[in-house]
């Protein structure tokens, strides 16, 4: 299998005026086809850094990045915009939705650039697909100021996929959300997994990062560990968990 | 991205401020609004004053007496006349390219019937006036150069003034005292109708001009303030023009150096002096117009700079997967052009509104309005630059923003 992702010697440095910033400092990362790997670090590690990178939204100061075996530190503003469109998906810390937006509508965002455009009807149609996907077709009209957090990460979640990537980032996604909807987010993120989607995502939570398949921990912009995760989490069994134990303490009290 | 998207986007953007939408068109509707009017306005002045001058007849030509001045002419009828019956009489002979040629003696003057009283403007004329001016005769015939040679007391009436006088019965044979002095009528003319709001033609009484100077205008006048010549054919004009000219000069002694002491124009050279006031108005007010407009897509560029700050965070969502630069610039622009076009159609609306009322309120003015389709079409398009002019500064703006910054704009 070859490697969706591949990093050579990244760096990255940022300039605030006069001072420079080094956010990465020589990341050689290779990720594959089907891996769900967790990125973990302290806060100002450089795990955005990276992750916005490999998401094409910016472009290494050092160092090569290959998307599919496409060298992006090569391209242009528009090819980036291309690429982010049509390989990648993205799910963010904070959601992220157009507000005052239907959840549909949200969902249809992607394809409204697709470069190929998609015709209303395949538009529909794909939307409603990925939020039936993320579970939420019944929610299609309902604006984001009308869902729970744990719902508008679903609907980012529909939007990331809605273009069929190769690859789902997602920045410290259950940042936000309590415990119990973290554990929904990663049993989606499992499933797709399950479909053979690639999945990088950062946290900082160490349970959460017991979802994936593979942890990546870096420190002062270095990997300073990559490891296979030993006792993965299944989220069915731990939501199933989780249930029993409130009935217990429904029952003691 | 598909246009129609583009289109959705805009509009609810536009949507979700209405106020300041209104607001930020204000500038464009009273603009565009204010052209609109003002032109119509004065294509109302040029058209009016174009049927007056094509009421004078075809192929008119205009002798004005004058007295020379420094700056060359003083328009108008001068005081002191220059125009001579001989002179009359001598163009009337010798220019064989003239079919036809009268005084014009303007006076106002009291007319009576019975215990019946109105005062209505009495013109002393020559035989061939009716023709040079098309006027028809419903009843009764011209007055003749017997006529006029004696001054005899004979009148030709217009529909109204006859209608008012005599109502339906035929004013051909009665009397009606003018200044006291009764005259014949010896004619009726067909109506002509309005050439102009409260301007009616046919509120009219025609006299021999040699009777007009001896009873209705002061006595001792014997020059003529005008004549009203008319060429043979259109071709003739020209010619016509300098005969006179130079019949003139010769007859009134003026060496080569001088001025003329008087002043012929055709009635092309009339209407051009009489539209060009109305066109430099036009252009005045319309440009003071035109600088609203300005300052109505000033008014949008501030707008959608604010727009672009305001939602920087959307514009990196919208980055984020997948918008190009070009996107984002097509979507802040059309939103600009959807926001001046509007802004233009309610000023067209407004424009097209006021030329209606204008007249109305104004009616003391006599100012009449005529809505030019080319001052629509122009009108729109220019909106519809002025937001793509406006827009592109903000549009490119956005368009150029960082993607990651702006997704963690707060
Ligand atoms: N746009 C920027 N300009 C300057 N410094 C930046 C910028 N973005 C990030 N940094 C710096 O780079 C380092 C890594 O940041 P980041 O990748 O966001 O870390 P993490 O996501 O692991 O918390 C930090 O020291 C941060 O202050
Ligand atoms: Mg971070």
């Amino acid at each position: 299998m070859h490697a969706v992702v591949k990093l050579e010697d990244f760096r990255k440095t940022y300039y605030a005026g006069e001072v420079e910033v080094p956010a990465v400092r020589g990341v050689s990362l290779e990720i594959r086809q089907g891996e769900f790997v967790a990125i973990m670090g302290a806060s100002g590690s450089g795990k955005s850094t990276m992750m916005n990178t490999i998401g094409c939204l910016d472009r290494p100061t050092h160092g090569r990045y290959f998307l599919d075996g496409v060298d992006v530190g090569e391209l242009e503003r528009d090819e980036l915009a291309d690429l982010r469109n049509e390989k990648i998906g993205f799910v963010f810390q904070g959601f992220n939705l157009l507000s005052r937006t239907s959840a549909l509508e949200n969902v249809e965002l992607p394809m409204l650039y697709a470069r190929r455009g998609v015709r209303g009807r395949e538009q529909l149609e794909r939307a409603m697909q990925a939020l039936d996907l993320v579970g939420l077709s019944d929610r299609a009209d309902h604006h984001p100021n009308q869902l729970s957090g744990g719902q508008q990460q679903r609907v980012a979640i529909a939007r990331a996929l809605v273009n069929q990537p190769k690859l789902l980032l997602a920045d410290e996604p259950t940042g936000n959300l309590d415990s119990r909807t973290s554990i929904e987010i990663m049993g989606v993120f499992q499933n797709l997994n399950d479909q053979a989607m690639t999945i990088v995502m950062v946290t900082h939570e160490l349970d959460i990062a017991r979802y994936a398949k593979r942890n990546v921990i870096m420190r002062d912009g270095r990997i300073v560990n990559d490891l296979p995760v030993t006792e993965r989490l299944a989220a069915g069994h731990e939501l199933q968990r989780l249930e029993r134990e409130q009935k217990d303490v429904q029952l003691v009290s | 991205m598909i246009i129609l998207a583009t289109f959705k986007i805009a509009l609810r953007a536009l949507r979700r401020n209405t106020l300041r939408t209104l607001l930020t068109m204000l500038g464009i509707i009273i603009g565009v609004g204010a052209v609109i009017a003002v032109v119509s306005i004065g294509s109302g002045a040029k058209a009016q004053v174009e049927a007056q001058i094509a009421s004078m007849g075809q192929n008119v030509i205009m002798i004005l007496s004058g007295n020379v001045s420094r700056g060359g002419f003083r328009m108008g009828f001068g005081t002191a006349g220059t125009l001579t019956r001989e002179d009359f009489e001598a163009i009337r002979k010798e220019l064989p390219d003239i079919s036809g040629i009268s005084p014009e003696v303007w006076a106002s003057a009291q007319i009576a019937v019975g215990n019946q009283n109105t005062s209505t403007s009495v013109r002393g004329v020559g035989v061939d006036y009716l023709d040079i001016r098309s006027w028809r005769l419903t009843s009764g015939a011209n007055f003749t150069e017997a006529d006029v040679r004696n001054g005899s007391k004979v009148a030709l009436i217009g529909k109204t003034t006859a209608d008012l006088l005599f109502g339906d019965e035929d004013p051909v044979g009665k009397i009606i005292r003018i200044k006291n002095a009764p005259f014949t009528i010896v004619g009726l003319l067909a109506a002509k109708g309005m050439s102009g709001p409260g301007y009616d033609q046919d509120d009219i009484i025609f006299v021999p001009y040699t009777s007009a100077m001896t009873r209705l205008v002061g006595p001792g006048q014997t020059t003529f303030r005008s004549l009203t010549a008319q060429a043979a054919t259109a071709k003739l004009v020209p010619t016509v023009q300098n005969e006179i000219t130079n019949l003139l000069r010769q007859r009134h002694r003026i060496g080569p150096e001088r001025e003329d002491d008087f002043l012929v124009r055709t009635q092309q050279e009339i209407s051009e002096m009489a539209t060009a006031t109305s066109k430099i108005m036009t252009w005045l007010l319309g440009s003071v117009a035109a600088v609203s407009l300005l300052v109505g897509g000033i008014g949008i560029m501030n707008i959608m700079l604010v727009s672009v700050t305001e939602r920087t965070r959307e514009i990196g969502i919208r980055m984020a997967v997948g918008a190009r630069g070009r996107d984002i610039l097509l979507q802040f622009l059309t939103e600009a052009v959807v926001l001046s076009v509007l802004g233009g159609c309610l000023g067209i609306f407004i424009g097209v509104l006021s030329s209606r009322v204008l007249p109305r309120v104004l009616s003391s003015l006599g100012v009449v309005t005529l809505v030019s389709p080319t001052s629509i079409v122009v009108a729109f398009l220019f909106s519809a630059v002025i937001g793509i002019f406006f827009g592109f500064y903000p549009a490119r703006k956005a368009s150029q923003l960082d993607p990651i910054e702006s997704l963690r704009y707060e």
